[in-house]
């Protein structure tokens, strides 16, 4: 089941740890451009179906589509180099390398798909100066405030350009304002860049960000409006 | 909402005319209810025999009836007693959503299908409100965001009936 | 509450909570836990046994010097007359496949010789008394040609108290035919004696050996105490968050640290116990002791017990010092002051400006100051080295910056937080630096002698002497080797010094042997019996045809030689001799005679002097040679260079070092280990987001194999510098010529390099482990 034009779709995706199902017949699909957002309770499977998107784990069954490929097909090292190059990545915490400076953590994903330090560096600036967190370029994450810190994920993310954003609890660190601003700013650069953007949260306010969403509830997924459509 | 504490609110900032009171109104608070000149005037003489605004002057001329009001100090110290009083926290147990709720458990309905058609509802409105935040001013985002929080509220408050009546379905099946 | 009236046992109370509560989180914390105190453990343990190996030395030197003493009759100047109670005594060393084997013939005079210990009587004739270990040499199927030279009845196994190690080879046999010229008369065994003191050169070692394993030592227990100590941190932090205050907090460190060290203690005690029962069999420098020879004196065993324990907690301390104070650990967080230089260049300068002035001091004097000034200015400057590295590394990384991800990853981690990696590889470089130091003194002390042995070795050729008895003798000596395979030539004459009469400050050579012998040593057109010869240019004034000689010169005031005038033939013709005297296996004679001329016995010092040539290709000709000849006469000496004993100890000496220097390093690399996969723990969710990212395995491995070769590279570049240097001045000090030995600088730069990627290896599965994506789930 891939629905016409979508970019990424996944069917029947069953994904166990040990014996407990975090995955059991999962369906999802996704057009450019567009926000869903995740829904479900703790422990539903949101973050498993995130992870088989976007590759980072291979489901037990069932087939993950992005454009003509399959990326339950493709080996470690092919679904890196995808990640690499078509997805962006943003996690509730912990995820900037806290040696290296935030201008740095924005243009590694530059870096990693092969562009020169120069030129990653200075992408990562105009990223930086779009997520009004230019100031804090020089300094490390240890050094800036959680919004910021945030701030400067949401750069590294979209730095590549990536067809698709995954955001998994994007806002679960930051107070009520700092959440909206870091969506406000997610949702409209991916909206610019025609990115799609999964979006797992607990919280319906960060969820209306969306353009649609889905509810996981024991490793099953509702789609209602797409069943409505 | 007390409209009169608001209009005495509004003449805080000056003496005003009727018709400006109305439009400061509509302006920050009367989205979905724009105030009626009649209400205006009625709330006024009230607050006028109350001692609480006295008319400033009379504009002669034509059409309407042009006073200015102006807020006596009687009137500031009872805006300031009414934004210092709680308001009456407004319980959702006698809601609709409650009663639907408790229906559903009562007649052994799927209370987890009526959540998530609710959620999906909630989150229409809050996708609207939201929006309109984006494009709106500062007024707008306040007010959205009250608006947004209730219905979080809700939905967050349904989601743990929805656990609890799980928990509950669980050990009655049993 | 503290009440007034008791508060000393409350105090003392609250110390022993303290102290052990952190002895159990020491001994606690799982697995983890464990092996972080397990290692504490291992390196102090590994320190100590050094250490008590090292203050074991005096008391095992005292020992093996005392047994040497007590079974030797050293430094008699005249001997005793003939009696009951004397006994002739003479050397018969030999050598068997590069062992020395100590021999020493008896012949009593009476009914009441003494005994050397380890014996309960003497052996009789044509018996011997051998050593446990030379018995069982004896007992070697390839021993034959050893069991023919020793053509005695063992009747007994010498005693310990008569040995001075279990690997010793030595024999005490009864000779039957000891007559004076080969051997002297003694009366007693053990005389007092005063040894030879050290050379400068064996004073220079022994302090710079001193220094080079304390130094490290010392470093290596302070790194050792902070293993693992992230953690720990964490711990002590969490514990002032709950409001332990400072000193409280101080106390738990001090008591983890002291379980670490204590289990250290108590490790290093029986490895050293251990460690000693495999003395026997060793040898290091030709010194084999036994086992209860190893025995630390009490201060220094004392001390080791007080400080080492002291030093770790101290270290603990220091190294906590910022936790203590600060609950949260933020100041962590904060890239660290940049370090300053100066402070860090004061103990190499000052080091050195105690090392240059030794330079200029003519030679090497053996004074207190001296000593104290080059062991305190070479702990000064290796000490310096670990002071250095921290801010080397720090300077170097500062200014490294681009390169591909995985190198800035790495680069940027130890700008961060480069310290625990920084302070363990100071424990590498010491060792190495002190490895190479000692190494280039060795070899540069042993350079001329090996190049002598080396020169002298590429000749087949040996040489023999032996108190000169008769020609009849030296010729049986002779006929024995030419029939012994595997000789290509022999030939030999007596030799003797004498004295011009009336005396004179020039002592003539005397040459005594048939004509065929002595046609070998000088052109001569006709020779017989009773012909002798003058050699050319000499001084015609006191060696001249008719001129008078001494036979028995005196070489001191104190001897009472009785002369023996003997008078050159008024028809000696002048001869030219073949070899000019300046080669390495030639005599330079000044007269020849043939052996009815001159009575053999009137020599005061006549040697029968042989010189054999063999064939290398046959195999045991040296074996043969050596047996053939002590059959003939058991107490002669050899010169040779056919085992060369520097090759020997050299190696010894390089593996000795190689080994130290490995075990080291892998136990500072346990420690890299250790730190590199705490961190990796800490960094899980960072890992897997990168992961999720896309980043290669690859690439974190390489930024792992970075964040290590970077210290460690470092580190070993000044090591290799530092020690460079002081082995420099060490050999300019003594004179000698300062070379290096590259094969191992690259030997030690070698096991750096293995230490780097061992430490790569190692981490690699917790670091792949970590990059999975469990690491991002929260729930």
């Amino acid at each position: 089941m891939t629905p016409e034009g979508s970019l990424l779709a996944a069917s029947d995706l069953h994904k166990a740890y040990g014996a407990t199902p975090a995955l059991d017949g999962a369906e999802f699909s996704i057009h450019p451009g567009e926000v869903v957002a995740v829904l479900g309770p703790s422990g539903s499977g949101k973050s498993t179906l995130l992870h088989c998107l976007a590759g980072i784990i291979r489901p037990d069954r069932g087939t993950v589509r992005y454009g003509d490929r399959d990326l339950t097909a493709m080996s470690d090292a092919e679904r890196s180099a995808l990640r690499r190059s078509d997805f962006g990545f943003v996690f509730q915490f912990g995820q900037l390398v806290p040696e290296l400076t935030c201008l740095e953590n924005v243009a590694l994903p530059l870096r990693l798909n092969g562009a020169r330090r120069k030129e990653a560096e200075r992408q990562a600036r105009e990223w930086l100066e779009r997520l009004e967190v230019e100031d804090v370029h020089t300094q490390r994450p240890g050094e800036v405030s959680g919004g910021q810190g945030q701030r400067v994920a949401v750069a590294r993310a979209l730095a590549t350009r990536p067809r698709v954003v995954f955001a998994d609890e994007p806002t679960g660190a930051l107070d009520s304002l700092n959440g909206e601003r870091v969506m406000t700013l997610l949702t409209d650069a991916a909206r610019e860049t025609r990115a799609a953007v999964v979006l797992v949260t607990h919280e319906t306010r960060v969820a209306a960000y969306s353009d649609r969403e889905i509810t996981v509830r024991d490793g099953k997924v509702k789609d209602l409006l797409a069943g409505l459509r | 909402m007390s409209i009169g504490h608001t209009l005495l609110g509004l003449l805080e900032s000056g003496p005003r005319h009727g018709y400006d009171l109305k439009r400061a109104f509509d302006e920050h608070f009367g989205h979905d209810r724009p105030l009626h000149y009649g209400q205006v005037y009625s709330t006024m003489s009230r607050l006028l025999k109350n001692g609480l605004v006295e008319v400033d002057g009379v504009e002669a001329g034509a059409g309407p009836e042009r006073k200015r009001y102006a807020i006596t100090d009687a009137g500031v110290t009872d805006v300031g007693q009414w934004l210092s009083r709680p308001e009456k926290p407004e319980p959702y147990l006698q809601s609709t959503l409650y009663t639907k709720v408790v229906l559903a458990l009562m007649t052994g309905r799927d209370a987890a299908e009526l959540l998530d058609t609710q959620r999906a509802e909630h989150l229409r409105l809050m996708r609207g409100l939201t929006e309109r935040k984006r494009q709106g001013d500062l007024a707008d985002q306040l007010i959205c965001d009250h608006a947004l929080f209730h219905l979080e509220a809700d939905l967050r408050w349904l989601e743990l009936t929805a656990a609890r009546l799980d928990g509950l379905a669980q050990t009655v099946h049993k | 509450m503290t009440t007034p009236a008791a508060p000393v046992p409350v105090r003392a109370r609250g110390w022993c909570r303290d102290l052990l509560m952190g002895m159990r989180f020491a001994a606690g914390g799982g697995r983890e836990g464990w092996t972080r105190t397990a290692l504490t453990a291992v390196g102090v343990a590994l320190g100590v046994a050094v250490l008590l190996i090292g203050a074991s030395v005096p008391t095992l030197m005292n020992a093996w010097h005392g047994r040497e003493k007590a079974r030797e009759n050293l430094g008699q100047l005249h001997e005793p007359p003939r009696g009951d109670t004397t006994v002739r005594y003479a050397s018969a060393d030999t050598v068997f496949h590069g062992e020395r084997i100590r021999g020493r013939l008896v012949r009593p005079d009476g009914a009441h010789p003494p005994v050397p210990p380890g014996m309960d009587r003497l052996p009789g004739p044509g018996e011997m008394r051998v050593s446990p270990a030379l018995k069982e040499l004896l007992a070697e199927p390839g021993s034959a040609l050893l069991r023919q030279r020793l053509p005695y009845k063992v009747t007994g196994v010498i005693g310990d108290a008569g040995l001075q190690g279990p690997a010793e080879l030595t024999y005490v046999a009864g000779g039957t035919t000891l007559r004076p010229p080969d051997a002297y008369r003694i009366d007693h065994f053990g005389r007092s004696w005063t040894p030879r003191p050290l050379t400068p050169q064996g004073t220079l070692l022994v302090i710079m050996t001193c220094v080079a394993l304390l130094t490290p030592v010392t470093v290596f227990i302070g790194t050792s105490a902070r293993f693992g100590n992230d953690q720990r941190e964490r711990r002590l932090a969490a514990l002032r968050l709950l409001g332990s205050d400072i000193a409280t907090t101080r106390r738990v460190a001090a008591g983890e640290a002291l379980f670490g060290s204590a289990l250290g203690l108590a490790g290093g005690t029986a490895l050293f116990l251990a460690a000693r029962q495999t003395a026997g069999a060793i040898t290091l420098w030709d010194i084999n002791v036994f086992p209860a020879d190893i025995r630390p004196g009490p201060l220094p065993a004392a001390l080791i017990a007080v400080l080492v324990p002291a030093v770790s907690v101290l270290v603990t301390l220091f190294a906590q010092r910022g936790v203590t104070v600060d609950p949260l650990g933020v100041v962590r967080r904060r890239p660290a002051p940049r370090r300053r230089l100066w402070w860090r260049l004061l103990p190499p300068v000052l080091g050195a400006a105690l090392l240059v002035p030794l330079l200029r001091r003519q030679g090497w004097d053996d004074t207190a100051a001296n000593t104290t000034e080059l062991a305190v200015g070479s702990m000064l400057l290796l000490l310096g080295v670990t002071a250095l590295l921290p801010w080397l590394v720090e300077a170097v990384v500062c200014r490294l910056h681009g390169g591909p991800v995985p190198w800035q990853l790495a680069i940027r981690r130890l700008q961060l937080a480069g310290g625990a990696a920084t302070r363990a590889v100071s424990g590498i470089t010491v060792a190495v630096a002190g490895a190479i130091a000692i190494h280039m003194l060795f070899t540069g002390m042993q350079f001329g002698f090996a190049e002598a042995y080396a020169r002298s070795g590429a000749l087949p050729r040996l040489g023999y002497t032996a108190q000169a008895d008769s020609w009849r003798q030296t010729e049986r000596a002779l006929s024995a080797v030419r029939a012994t395979p595997g000789v290509t030539d022999a030939r030999g004459v007596i030799e003797a010094t004498a004295d011009t009469l009336p005396g004179s400050d020039s002592f003539p050579n005397l040459a005594i042997g048939s004509c065929a012998e002595l046609r070998r040593v000088a052109a001569l057109d006709s020779c017989r019996d009773g012909d002798v010869f003058v050699a050319q240019g000499r001084d015609t004034k006191t060696v001249r045809p008719g001129g008078a000689l001494d036979l028995n010169p005196a070489f001191s005031p104190e001897d009472r030689a009785t002369p023996q005038p003997w008078t050159i033939p008024a028809d000696a013709r002048q001869v030219r001799l073949r070899h000019t005297g300046q080669g390495p296996d030639d005599h330079r004679y000044d007269v020849l005679a043939t052996p009815s001329t001159v009575d053999v016995r009137r020599l005061g010092m006549g040697d029968m002097a042989l010189r054999v040539g063999f064939d290398r290709s046959v195999p045991d000709a040296v074996e043969r040679i050596r047996t053939a000849l002590a059959l003939v006469t058991p107490a002669v000496y050899e010169s040779s260079a056919v085992d060369n004993p520097h090759d020997r100890a050299y190696s010894g000496v390089r593996n000795g070092l190689f080994a130290a220097a490995t075990v080291t390093l892998l136990l500072i690399g346990a420690g890299l280990i250790i730190s590199t996969v705490e961190q990796l723990h800490e960094r899980r969710r960072i890992l897997s987001s990168l992961h999720a990212f896309g980043v290669r395995r690859s690439a974190m491995s390489w930024s792992v194999l970075w964040q290590t070769a970077v210290p460690v590279l470092l580190g070993l570049a000044l090591a290799v510098g530092c020690g460079l240097l002081l082995g420099a001045l060490l050999l300019r000090m003594i004179h000698a010529e300062v070379r290096v030995d590259w094969p191992v600088v690259a030997g030690m730069t070698g096991i750096g390099g293995g230490v780097i990627l061992f430490v790569t290896a190692l981490s690699l599965p917790p670091l792949w482990r970590m990059m999975r994506p469990e690491g991002l789930r929260t729930e």
